[in-house]
């Protein structure tokens, strides 16, 4: 496997929305900042400004390159945000999952969430939960975006699931040199995963210290 | 042939029927008589008057006179679309869509069929202008209406699965392409079935009246032929103005969903 040495960058600046912000923050590929927040202080909101689901106001840029400067779509599929709840629109699974990548690769990362890969012909409705939840993941990640937001993923899931999509997020943002943006209320999650923690309140971030110890 | 004159009692026997069925659904309590009272006294009344409009019209044929009423007929049934919206659009927009729609539909298949098919003299012919109007605008409204109503419905239920498409880098355009084709259908199946249903269960009421008023049966055929071709391509046209109207006035130029442009009704 190879470690392209590229390296996304990923910045925000006087960003603001609604009554929040102004924010800034900027982060570097492979890195994985945590952000927590008491609930209704507007996380999911930032992650939406930021794969510019609503308008916002201040300057979001990807490696340099300014988010009102590319079409929407091209920013959105670069910039990959993950709901908490995923939807489905077709009956089976393989049908949300086209995309440039090689069957190969794709095979390769359903594996890697602990699919077989005739999870493919599988219908939308028999999936579980945290099926649901890893696919989502997998139907992100094949589109190779260069930067992901997660909110809130794998909260509600069991340690195993949970597990298996911590790994492949990582080895994914490892290998693409992807910064991650991992909205999280789970203390233990994010001593785990996060290189840094900021914590959003309706005006600011506050970067917070991490307990080195737990980490790896 | 002759038709023959309904008297006021003639009248009289058949509203009494609804009279009827008023008292029945009071005694009942199924909660419709004053409805159905109500309806039918306003129905008596607009009736009237435009009979004796149209009386004075086809004597006057003023061409000012007819683009009025005309103008009214269209500027009545977009507002009427508006109104059977369960999820209805903000300003100016939402009465604009359905009086553009139903101008497609109705309006400029009517100035066709007069100009090209009907070439009276004048082409105006009230006659003939005034009920293909109004015919095709009462037609093609309910498949407009249903449509809109469908599509605000549906991009508000499914709002997740719109936006979770557009999280994987999709255009609007493909993010709804699914709900528009359930929205044209919804608006067309009516005709659909009216077109299927016609001469085998039902009778249309435009050659009905005609075979009435003495036309012979074959003759009434061609007009209503034509009339089941306008209507239902003017419903189609319609229904495709519509919804390209409204699904890109929910959008806006960076592909966001803008459900703040919709309210609720009850």
């Amino acid at each position: 496997m190879s470690f392209p040495d590229q390296k996304s960058h990923f910045s925000v600046s006087e960003l603001i929305f609604g009554d929040n912000g102004p924010y800034t923050l900027s982060c570097s590929g492979p890195e994985i900042v945590g952000m927590s927040g008491i609930s209704g202080i507007g996380k999911t909101l930032f992650l939406r400004a930021l794969a510019d689901l609503d308008s916002h106001r201040g300057q979001i840029t990807l490696d340099g390159q300014n988010c009102s400067d590319v079409s929407a779509p091209v920013w959105r599929s670069r910039v990959a945000l993950i709901p908490a709840e995923s939807r489905w629109w077709y009956h089976d699974v393989k049908s949300h999952m086209t995309s440039a990548c090689s069957s190969d690769e794709l095979v390769m990362l359903l594996e890697s969430l602990g699919f077989e890969d005739d999870v493919l012909n599988w219908q939308v409705r028999r999936l579980s939960t945290g099926e649901k939840q890893r696919l989502s993941v997998a139907r992100v990640l094949i589109r190779k975006p260069s930067v992901l937001l997660l909110d809130e993923l794998g909260s509600s899931l069991d340690k195993e699931n949970c597990d298996l999509l911590e790994t492949a997020v990582k080895n994914f943002q490892r290998r693409y040199g992807s910064p991650v943006l991992w909205v999280s209320h789970d203390q233990e999650q994010i001593d785990r995963i996060c290189d840094r923690l900021v914590i959003i309140y309706r005006d600011r971030l506050e970067e917070q210290q991490l307990f080195e110890e737990d980490k790896a | 042939m002759q038709v023959t004159a309904l008297s006021v009692y003639d009248l009289s026997i058949a509203s009494g029927l609804v009279l009827l069925l008023a008292f029945l659904s009071f005694r009942m309590e199924l909660g419709l008589a004053r409805q159905m009272v109500f309806s039918a006294a306003r129905m008596t009344v607009q009736l009237l008057l435009i009979g004796v409009v149209l009386q004075s019209l086809f004597a006057s044929r003023s061409f000012l006179l007819i683009s009025l009423i005309s103008l009214i007929m269209l500027i009545a049934a977009g507002r009427e679309v508006r109104a059977r919206l369960k999820r209805k659009i903000r300003g100016v927009f939402g009465f604009g869509v359905g009086v553009g729609a139903m101008f497609i539909s109705s309006f400029s298949i009517t100035l066709l069929a007069l100009l090209v098919i009907l070439q009276q003299d004048p082409w105006y012919e009230p006659r003939y202008a005034i009920p293909f109007l109004g015919m095709l605008l009462g037609n093609t409204m309910t498949g407009v209406a249903l449509a809109s109503d469908r599509m605000t419905s549906l991009f508000y239920e499914q709002r997740e699965i719109i936006e979770q498409r557009l999280m994987l880098g999709e255009t609007w355009r493909e993010a709804v392409s699914d709900l528009r084709r359930d929205c044209m259908r919804t608006g067309m199946i009516p005709m659909i079935n009216a077109m299927a249903a016609a001469g085998l269960v039902s009778l249309p009421g435009m050659m009905t009246g005609q075979i009435l008023g003495g036309t012979p049966p074959v003759e009434a055929v061609k007009y209503q032929l034509l009339i089941m071709f306008l209507i239902t391509a003017g419903s189609g046209f319609g229904i495709i103005c519509s919804i390209r109207l409204i699904e890109r006035h929910l959008f806006d130029d960076r592909h966001r969903l803008r459900l703040d442009k919709l309210y609720f009704e009850d």
